[in-house]
């Protein structure tokens, strides 16, 4: 019984067949598509921002509407170190975007994971809106509406110069994407992670337990910005280009959207969330703006009425139903 | 005279003019096994919330094994060996029933700060799980989820999380609430195999129950202790009987 | 300088009274149900919206128009509450979110193919337009009207909600709803209730909102977040709350962008921020005071 048990456990957290699946997909979609690279290269940025987002809000349950705020401070951290400073060592500058995202989500976390509900939400999307609003009068630094300039950065390890086809973008962001995913991974199959599911689930318990219930969500919170940031600069680095957009709402609820139609709390949500939903973008939103729109709501509005796990929850009950 | 396992002297809370808990001085000795009774809207709750730490009290004080308490919150009562369970399940009724104890013993230990090494590689944690899901007899249910579960084998799920806390004191909150009395016969055999190392405060309103554990009783009505003793007292006591057929009046 | 300033506290009075009017309705809801309803604005846009349509194809007036529009909208809202939003209330805060975002998409999709994305305008009746004479200063005449409404508004409803007996079912409701439903309140006929009235309330500031915010399909969404920092900061379920809170950011809104162009908007979220931090519940919500 021991043994059974034991052997259940164990393979919770061990590496599955198909989970080389969306990394031999990403590595064939290069062979297969290399015209689309630099499209390709936004989608795994996207990625790792809805991962980000997936270690507070599907682990956690932390629901914020400002997420946005950390891929920003990321992207004008790694913009503005090439632009105002000119360094243009792109692996220290896509260090110092997560960092500086990472330590403002530190603080910006010891004063929000206090508040929970509608407060939270409040809080996380006024204090992004103040950001935007800063970054919008402080232009002489952020370039304003009309964006940063004149970010450029030197070869990857001063080997592998940057081509018109963003092929070394899209094997850089695959890098970084591959090393966020397993720090992701290992947290989640962690004890930590495991206390964090456990404060989502019922926190009154966990108060009760002896877990250090807010200590615990500022360091997932700080961990979380600090991908966001990450990813942020890998999107100043890829677009040599940042505007106040990276900062907006619509990035915050598109993230949200894409998360949720993937499945959270599942890590591999952001990638299919992210990957439909921008494929799906790509096409659509050309052929008439309205109807895609209308479709992004009324596929949120029937994920939540009937599919509350996304996409990948879909596919894991068919899949309990037919063994 | 031993140091009590929790000591509260002078304790006193108000909401504004209502006041909920009254003069409360009460001991419970290491080893014990207490009853705490009382009719409805005693504030038998409230001072459960008090001593676990979910309600801070106006006045007075709390000590844990000699150790002043009064002003901690509720996670570090809970290091210092300060366990309850809730009258309606507190539960992580997403997860396993092993997960669940898992949770519980994890924090104890400290295991829950590793954010590497999965739990899976946690070998002495499984294991003990396991046991103290042997303890309450759950060990065939370990893999199943909460809300696969009868209410009462939740029931005893709430007190075994308690229990990986490896309390010394262990808070009761109605245990027996909301489950059919088939199955409430179980959950005191458990209860009463408990071992003496842990100090148990039980609040019930199931008088078989509470006449079936306690070695001693107190009677709470409006915030303040009414009365204390032996079952016998206790049973024999006027005011107690006229507490409860005033009751049984309404 | 004077001048400047009445200026800009009576404009901000004007904005602060369609504030108002729009979110009240989304307060008493959430503090009853408890349910985020992101979705509020599109009642306000329904409501602007239908009453550029019956003044401009239907040739009704503009005041006929109002109450057309809001009873309409109100009517509306109950099928949606039921459709939609019912089967939710037991549901987590954030399918709740997601719901009514989803909802708010639609509907600025729907809106835009029928209406086009261009802002729509209505001329307001003669004897709303000018100036009138009110002693001291001469103000815009539509101005004075919004400020009226605003407060008729929340005359109305103060009084309905402390002097009727569906209003104190609805206080009890907010206040504990178990107790209110142990004695015998069917708070979920209330809340329909509840909905429908503040659907309609929504409407009836978009419609008078048109001529001073302008109208586009976007209105829903432009205007969340301004509504949604109202009621969070006024409390959930409080009139007085939402009233005093549309008051303090509608002037300071005005004031900010009228003092600093550029950045103005910063300050009512500043303020936001500032007031949830120490006050979670808002101003007047159930857990403060």
């Amino acid at each position: 019984m021991r043994d059974g048990l034991h052997s259940y456990l164990r393979q919770r957290h061990r590496v599955r067949l198909w989970e080389l699946l969306p990394w031999l997909l990403a590595i064939g979609a290069f062979f297969v598509f290399p015209d689309y690279m630099a499209f390709g290269t936004q989608v795994l940025i996207t990625v790792m921002f809805a991962l980000s987002l997936d270690l507070i809000l599907g682990y956690a349950g932390v629901i914020t509407l400002g997420h946005a705020a950390y891929f920003g401070i990321g992207a004008y951290t790694a913009g503005m170190v090439s632009a105002h400073l000119h360094w243009t060592e792109p692996l220290s500058a896509l260090a110092a975007a997560a960092l500086c995202a990472g330590g403002i989500g530190a603080i910006s976390g010891l004063i929000l994971m206090r508040y929970h509900g509608l407060t939270l939400l409040m809080l996380t999307l006024a204090t992004a809106i103040m950001l935007h609003e800063l970054a919008n009068v402080y232009e002489d630094v952020t370039g304003g509406f009309d964006g940063l300039l004149g970010i450029k950065f030197e070869p990857l390890l001063g080997l592998f110069p940057y081509d018109l086809w963003g092929h070394t973008h899209y094997w850089y962001a695959l890098g970084v994407l591959l090393l966020m995913f397993v720090i992701a991974r290992c947290i989640v199959y962690s004890p930590f992670g495991q206390s964090l599911v456990g404060i989502r689930e019922n926190v009154q318990r966990m108060h009760a337990i002896g877990a250090p219930v807010y200590q615990r969500l500022v360091i997932i919170y700080a961990i979380s910005a600090a991908m966001a940031g990450a990813a942020g600069g890998l999107f100043a680095q890829s677009n040599a280009f940042v505007t106040l957009e990276v900062l907006s709402f619509y990035r915050s609820g598109t993230i949200l959207i894409m998360l949720i139609l993937g499945g959270v709390g599942r890590l591999y949500g952001a990638f299919v969330g992210a990957l439909i939903y921008m494929l799906l973008e790509d096409q659509l939103a050309k052929l008439s703006p309205e109807f895609w729109e209308f479709g992004v709501g009324l596929v949120l509005v029937l994920t939540v009425l009937f599919a509350r796990d996304g996409l990948l929850g879909l596919v894991s009950r068919t899949g309990r139903v037919h063994s | 005279m031993t140091i009590p396992a929790l000591d509260i002297s002078g304790l006193n809370k108000n909401f504004g003019a209502l006041q909920v808990a009254r003069d409360i001085d009460f001991r419970l000795e290491k080893g014990a096994r207490h009853a705490l009774i009382g009719p409805n809207g005693a504030g038998k709750t409230t001072l459960v919330n008090l001593i676990t730490g979910a309600l801070q009290p106006t006045s007075g004080a709390i000590r844990l094994d000699g150790v002043d308490i009064t002003r901690m919150g509720q996670a570090e009562r809970s290091q210092r060996g300060l366990a309850r369970t809730f009258q309606i399940n507190q539960l992580f009724s997403g997860l396993t029933v092993l997960e669940n104890i898992g949770l519980a013993i994890a924090e104890r230990t400290g295991i829950s700060r590793s954010l590497f090494r999965p739990l899976g590689r946690r070998q002495d944690l499984i294991d003990e799980a396991l046991q103290r899901l042997r303890d309450l007899r759950l060990q065939d249910v370990a893999l199943k989820r909460i809300n696969e579960l009868a209410y009462g084998q939740q029931r005893l799920v709430e007190i075994a999380i308690a229990l990986g806390q490896q309390p010394k004191v262990l808070v009761l909150d109605e245990p027996s609430a909301g489950v059919p009395t088939s199955e409430s016969q179980l959950i005191l055999d458990r209860i009463n195999g408990l071992s003496d190392t842990i100090s148990v405060l039980m609040i019930e309103h199931d008088m078989d129950m509470v006449f079936r554990f306690a070695e001693r009783i107190t009677v709470l009505v409006d915030g303040g202790i009414l009365v204390q003793g032996t079952p016998r007292e206790i049973a024999a006591d006027e005011r107690v009987r006229a507490v409860y057929l005033g009751e049984a009046h309404d | 300088m004077w001048n400047a300033l009445i200026s800009i506290v009576f404009d901000g009075l004007a904005y602060a009274m369609i504030l108002f009017i729009i979110s009240v309705g989304l307060s008493v809801t959430m503090g009853l149900m408890g349910f985020v309803n992101l979705a509020h604005g599109v009642f306000a846009m329904a409501g602007g919206y239908l009453v550029v349509s019956l003044m401009s194809h239907v040739g009704v007036g503009f005041l006929p128009a109002l109450a057309v529009a809001a009873v309409g909208v109100a009517l509306a809202s109950v099928l949606l509450e039921h459709v939609f939003y019912a089967p939710l209330y037991k549901a987590t805060e954030l399918d709740q979110v997601l719901l009514s975002i989803g909802l708010v998409l639609m509907a600025t999709a729907a809106f835009t193919y029928g209406f086009g994305p261009a802002p729509v305008s209505i001329r307001p009746p003669e004897f709303l337009s000018g100036q009138i004479d009110l002693g001291f200063r001469r103000f815009p005449t539509y101005r004075c009207f919004m400020i009226a409404m605003g407060l008729l508004m929340a005359a109305a409803l103060w009084l309905g909600f402390e002097r009727t007996l569906i209003g104190a079912k609805v206080r009890a409701a907010v206040d504990n709803r178990r107790m209110a439903e142990s004695i015998g309140v069917n708070v979920d006929r209330l809340f329909k209730l509840v909905f429908a009235l503040g659907s309609g309330l929504a409407a009836l500031g978009g419609g008078l909102a048109v001529d001073i915010w302008g109208l586009s399909p976007n209105f829903a969404i432009q205007y969340l977040v301004l509504v949604l920092i109202v009621v969070a900061v006024g409390g959930l379920g409080s009139i007085k709350g939402t009233f005093i809170a549309a008051l303090v950011l509608g002037v300071m809104d005005n004031g900010g962008k009228y003092l600093w162009p550029e950045g103005g908007a910063f300050f009512i979220y500043a303020v936001t921020v500032a007031i949830l931090l120490i006050r979670p519940d808002g101003l007047f919500g159930k857990g403060s005071g």
